[in-house]
């Protein structure tokens, strides 16, 4: 017998009644700044020609232009998205300028520009390998083009690959061609067809059987030039028995205009490989009147391939005026284990609807999902998720628990809970809360000697705890930090 | 000089006057009981004192230590050695007990002048109060009153007080809802706290606690004013015959 369920639920919050917390949030962006540098790159527009154009500035192979012009023609169909529960002027996609690079064009990690190894180190990411977060490599994007990847020799010891898509696509072909788009597909959804046409860079991992990488990956994503969209590309596949942990970070100067950057990420685990992805999303998220910021349209997808094999998404986002991302993970192999851990925090005026899928086909699999939505401000901030249990998903089973916090009077939380299940032996838990920094909570704080702002940070940080948790230790620190400052002005 | 100079105090919440000329003066080192029947104003004065929202004053003052106690945020009457505990403490999740209480035994020093401790010197601290307090360990490293039971959240809360040291304690019926056990172990502890330069104010609806706790003056709080003051005695007689009697012949 085989029983279907689809389950929406929508939970809108206000508050009235805060006295405590106002609603008037002055935020102060850190990463906002501008670098002066000569670029490079297309005038704004998009055709076959440009995607040729792309193509050849990177050198690919013809393949890879082919690969290219059938997602562009393929995206010519499709038609634009439906906005689930957000607002959103259309957008002009003959207005974005597609490719932008430094003029100087990429070079050894001695050779970078200064320029660049300045704009990195003041958003606290040496590139020197000298100064760099010890145990861990890191590649640069900024703009259209990876600047360069530390610690590559080190990691290629150990037989890991760990460099731009741009070159991966040069020097291992073969791989590339084997997954890429087979996670994601080109005709996926309208921005991973858009993706798929004109990416200019993103990272790649390779890690062979059987080899634990011996520090953590990360990569950190940079928008500067105006106009301009940003489409990384990022592979990561762990081989038979292969352990990776990955981390990106991301920063936009301040604008008045909105951008685009609609990235697409695919993870392939092999049978016992184990994949830990963490986000951490500080784009910029428009000023206090919903100027400007960053349109964050991601598809993030993992492929738990073989038997026993486990993938890990923990993403806290901050930033972006609109964030639109699912990161999802294909339950195929036998015993194979999924995990979503997510913060999501909004402001002002900005959007967030996130959330995960977890797709069961394989037997005995299990899902885990821990949303944790901070909404402060004119905010709106949605969880939506899908688990589908599918025929063979004998013995599956999901937990999934989504909390809200509310802090102010104008914002909103909602929840949307998706659940197919066609096989009787699996077991879906949902559980949902809504609740807010209560007046007792900040009396409470206060009349022990602790500040508002100090009280209204520490309860979110307690709020998120579960999520913290599963960040590598750097990061998490990043994350407590990116919240305090996330939260500034937030009580009046 | 009192500690604590209230004249003539009135206040409001939500329009509805509940303190209708509260005078009382604490000198350091005393205990002060205050008793009286429901809604007669017991918590108000707490919550006045400690600077709660929603409690508008309208007329009378509030002197504590020479300077307007009223005029201070919440925050800096913490800081001035003013410590509510409360009646139904409260709970935030995920927040360890240890780090909330370092957060505010640091963010009342530094408003002090005081140079803030790390956590080493800190947790030695905490330590020794623990011991004086006779709280087990496992306490501090729970979220901050999350899951505790009735009596554990009083115990915090006096345990709170035992490191924060304040120079005013008020205490919000600490007694309620605790069995026989719990009791003795809250007076114990506000006992090893009772010295020269402290102050208590006990805000209660029994006298039970009082056979724990002797207080040095009783007041008798009826509809927003103190109508008797008295000795422990006092205690034991409105035991007997309960507020009625009491209230009657001063009220109005």
């Amino acid at each position: 017998m085989n029983s279907s369920m689809i389950n929406e639920r929508s939970a809108t919050t206000t508050l009235r009644d805060n006295a405590e917390v106002a609603e008037a949030l002055g935020r102060s962006y850190a990463a906002g700044f501008v670098t002066e540098i000569e670029m490079t790159g297309l005038p704004p527009g998009l055709d076959e020609e440009t995607v040729r154009q792309i193509s050849a500035i990177k050198r690919e192979p013809a393949w890879m232009t082919e690969w290219r012009l059938e997602a562009y023609r393929h995206w010519l169909t499709m038609p634009k998205p439906d906005w689930a529960k957000l607002n959103i002027d259309p957008i002009d996609y003959q207005a974005i300028s597609y490719y932008a690079a430094p003029k100087a064009g990429p070079k050894s990690l001695a050779e970078v520009d200064p320029a660049l190894l300045e704009t990195y180190e003041k958003l606290g990411i040496p590139l020197h390998e000298r100064a760099a977060l010890a145990g861990v490599a890191v590649d640069a994007v900024f703009d259209s083009v990876s600047v360069g990847t530390t610690f590559r020799k080190q990691l290629a010891e150990a037989g890991v690959l760990f460099c731009s898509m741009s070159e991966a696509i040069r020097e291992y072909p073969d791989i590339v061609r084997k997954y890429l788009g087979s996670v994601v597909p080109t005709g996926d959804n309208f921005f991973a067809a858009l993706n798929s046409a004109v990416f200019s860079d993103g990272s790649f991992v390779f890690i062979p059987k059987g080899v634990r990488c011996p520090m953590e990956l990360s990569t950190y994503f940079r928008i500067n030039a105006q106009n301009t969209g940003q489409f990384e590309r990022t592979l990561i596949v762990a081989e038979e028995g292969a352990h990776v942990s990955y981390l990106e970070g991301c920063t936009a100067p301040k604008r008045d205009e909105n951008q685009l950057h609609a990235a697409v990420v695919e993870l392939v685990a092999l049978e016992k490989a184990q994949i830990k992805y963490s986000t951490v999303q500080n784009w910029y998220p428009g000023d206090e009147n919903g100027v400007g910021g960053i349109y964050n349209f991601v598809t993030k997808r993992g492929d738990c391939r073989g038997d026993d094999s486990k993938i890990s998404w923990t993403q806290v986002e901050t930033g972006s005026a609109i964030t639109w991302k699912y990161p999802s993970v294909v339950l195929r192999g036998d015993r194979s284990v999924g995990e979503f851990y997510s913060v999501a925090l909004t402001h002002h005026f900005q959007q967030a609807d996130t959330g995960t899928k977890m797709i069961h086909l394989g037997k005995y699999t299990k899902s885990k999902i821990v949303s944790k939505g901070i909404s402060a401000g004119r905010s709106s901030n949605s969880y939506r998720g899908l688990v589908k249990m599918e025929k063979g998903a004998e013995g599956a089973r999901n937990y999934t628990q989504c909390d809200s916090l509310l802090i102010g009077k104008k914002c909103g939380a909602h929840t949307f809970p998706y659940m197919e299940v066609k096989n009787p032996t699996a077991i879906v838990e949902h559980e949902a809360t809504t609740s807010k920094i209560s007046d007792d909570q900040m009396f409470y704080c206060r009349s022990r000697g602790i500040s508002e702002e100090d009280a209204v940070s520490m309860i979110v940080d307690g709020f998120c705890k579960q999520v913290f948790r599963e960040l590598p230790m750097e990061f998490a620190v990043e994350a407590k930090k990116l919240l305090e400052v996330s939260l500034e002005g937030a009580v009046g | 000089m009192n500690m604590l100079k209230i004249e003539n105090l009135h206040a409001r919440v939500e329009g509805k006057e509940i303190l209708k000329g509260l005078s009382l003066s604490v000198n350091a080192g005393e205990v002060h009981a205050i008793m009286g029947p429901n809604g007669a104003g017991k918590s108000t004065l707490g919550n006045v004192l400690s600077g709660r929202d929603g409690y508008e004053v309208t007329a009378g003052t509030v002197t504590y230590n020479g300077i307007d106690l009223l005029a201070l945020e919440p925050e800096a009457r913490a800081a001035a050695g003013v410590f509510l505990a409360f009646q139904y403490p409260v709970e935030i999740p995920g927040v360890n007990n240890t780090y909330f209480l370092r957060a505010a035994f640091n963010a009342q020093r530094k408003a002090r002048g005081e140079k803030e401790f790390d956590s080493m010197q800190f947790l030695k601290l905490v330590r020794e109060k623990l011991k004086v307090m006779q709280i087990s360990d496992e306490l501090l490293h729970r979220a901050v009153n999350e899951g505790f039971s009735g009596g554990e959240k009083k115990r915090n809360e006096i345990f709170q007080m035992a490191v924060l040291e304040p120079q005013l304690a008020i205490l919000d019926e600490t007694d309620s809802g605790l069995d026989i056990d719990a009791l003795k172990h809250v007076a114990d502890g506000v006992n090893a706290l009772r010295s020269p330069e402290r102050a208590f104010l006990m805000i209660t609806h029994y006298q039970r606690l009082l056979d724990y706790v002797v207080p040095d003056f009783v007041h008798v709080l009826a509809d927003g004013r103190i109508v008797e003051s008295g000795d422990k005695s006092l205690a034991l007689k409105l035991e007997e015959h309960g507020y009625a009697g009491l209230g009657e012949g001063v009220a109005a």
